[in-house]
């Protein structure tokens, strides 16, 4: 890990929707180490500033990405980047999803909005192993059928369930309107054996967890992605304080029984 | 129990009222894009859906009419036949081919008033599936994605 970001070559540049691209990185000195999962980089686009950004593909597999969403001056820059510019990248940061506890078990994996896009590189490590879980289930929610990412890599899955819904849908959209938890009745898992990964809103990880426990998932078999306004990344300025917890060295991935009594205080 | 089991007919209505109600329904099948019913029709039967999906809609003048929900396995189809004026309050097409327990509103509502428990039994039931489609509806109101997409300041 490094508190200096390194500079990364942008090797390809895809656009995902029509405010959001995926940007797949070269080291152009060094390489850092490898990220997991659920971790995440602070990404440093020159003269903008820096944001973090949690990986959607990671060196193991695939090489290292990050798909970033265009909602402020530093993502602006980062999504106008082209291939063979140079950005500065730092990490990897924080905590990965622990896809080994739910190894023999049921896998439920719920992501809303741009919450799919740290999950991506979990569900296709579920995928090249499915010998080793149960039935995998992916649900997946968006605003409308143009916000939704990687929409025929999704398709493609071999899972036991993938549902889409979209809150508002278009003229050509066939599938499910709704929101996101409507479709856990639709998925294949039985509640005890589960293990669960959910990355959205906050009042979506919110309402999913609660299904899920309702359902009969256990607390810590639940792990969320926390979204909190990570700035140094290395615990020292505080910006992501959560209750007692610094989101950026105990997060973002906690399972629920810790996030729970966290989001349920306003104002945290 | 979640609630997306806990509304559906199978855990939402004891296990007699269940077997009394199911005991005057009939197996119906639509095709794929075939209509249950329109929008300000007047509301005589109910499903429940026993597989595929049915799509809520909105008579929009002069276009498509939106999808406002879908609902799948399991669930109700309709509810506007248990409260006056009895009209349907939106439209619903088959998105799939469709297999659904279907209901005489009638007959219910009759059974409803000769059998009081019988019929705060179906009203709890029906009231629940209400609350959880306002709740969902009110949730998809905030727009949570779109404020999520917009923490990084500008």
């Amino acid at each position: 890990m490094t508190a200096v970001p390194v500079p990364h070559r942008v090797i390809s540049r895809r656009p995902e929707t029509a405010d959001t691209v995926t940007l797949r990185f070269e080291p152009v000195g060094r390489p850092l180490a490898d990220f997991l999962p659920g971790q995440f980089a602070m990404v440093h686009a020159f003269g903008r500033g820096e944001i973090p950004v949690s990986v959607s593909s990671v060196q193991a597999t695939g090489g290292l990405a990050h798909t970033v969403r265009s909602v402020g001056a530093v993502s602006d820059g980062l999504c106008a980047a082209r291939v063979g510019d140079v950005v500065g990248i730092r990490g990897p940061y924080g905590t990965s999803w622990e896809l080994q506890r739910a190894r023999g078990r049921d896998v439920v994996i719920v992501a809303g909005g741009i919450g799919f896009a740290p999950l991506r590189p979990l569900i296709l490590g579920a995928l090249a192993e499915p010998e080793a879980y149960r039935r995998i289930n992916v649900l997946i929610g968006a605003r409308t059928p143009s916000d939704l990412i990687a929409r025929a890599e999704v398709a493609s899955w071999a899972t036991a369930y993938t549902g889409v819904t979209v809150d508002q849908p278009e003229p050509d959209w066939r599938g499910d309107v709704g929101v996101v938890t409507q479709l856990l009745g639709r998925a294949q898992f039985e509640p005890e054996e589960t293990t669960a990964f959910v990355c959205g809103p906050e009042p979506m990880i919110r309402a999913t967890a609660r299904e899920l426990i309702q359902h009969g998932v256990p607390h810590d078999r639940v792990q969320v992605s926390l979204e909190r306004n990570m700035r140094c990344a290395t615990g020292h300025c505080g910006h992501c304080q959560l209750g007692p917890v610094l989101v950026c060295q105990a997060g973002p991935v906690v399972d629920w029984a810790h996030a729970e009594p966290l989001l349920a205080v306003r104002e945290l | 129990m979640p609630p997306s089991i806990a509304l559906r007919m199978n855990h939402a209505l004891p296990a007699e009222h269940r077997e009394r109600l199911l005991r005057i329904g009939r197996e119906a099948e639509f095709p794929q894009g075939a209509r249950l019913f329109e929008e300000g029709g007047h509301a005589d039967r109910f499903w429940i859906v026993r597989s595929g999906t049915v799509a809520l809609d909105m008579h929009v003048p002069g276009r498509r009419p939106p999808v406002i929900e879908t609902i799948g396995t399991g669930d109700l189809v309709g509810w506007s036949w248990l409260y006056e004026p009895f009209v349907w309050q939106l439209g619903a097409g088959a998105v799939t081919a469709l297999r659904a327990y279907e209901f005489d509103a009638v007959a219910v509502r009759l059974m409803c008033l000769n059998d009081a428990e019988f019929g705060r039994a179906v009203e709890h039931w029906v009231g629940r599936v209400l609350a959880h489609r306002l709740n969902a509806a009110r949730a998809r109101l905030v727009d949570l994605y779109g404020i999520y997409e917009t923490k990084e300041e500008r």
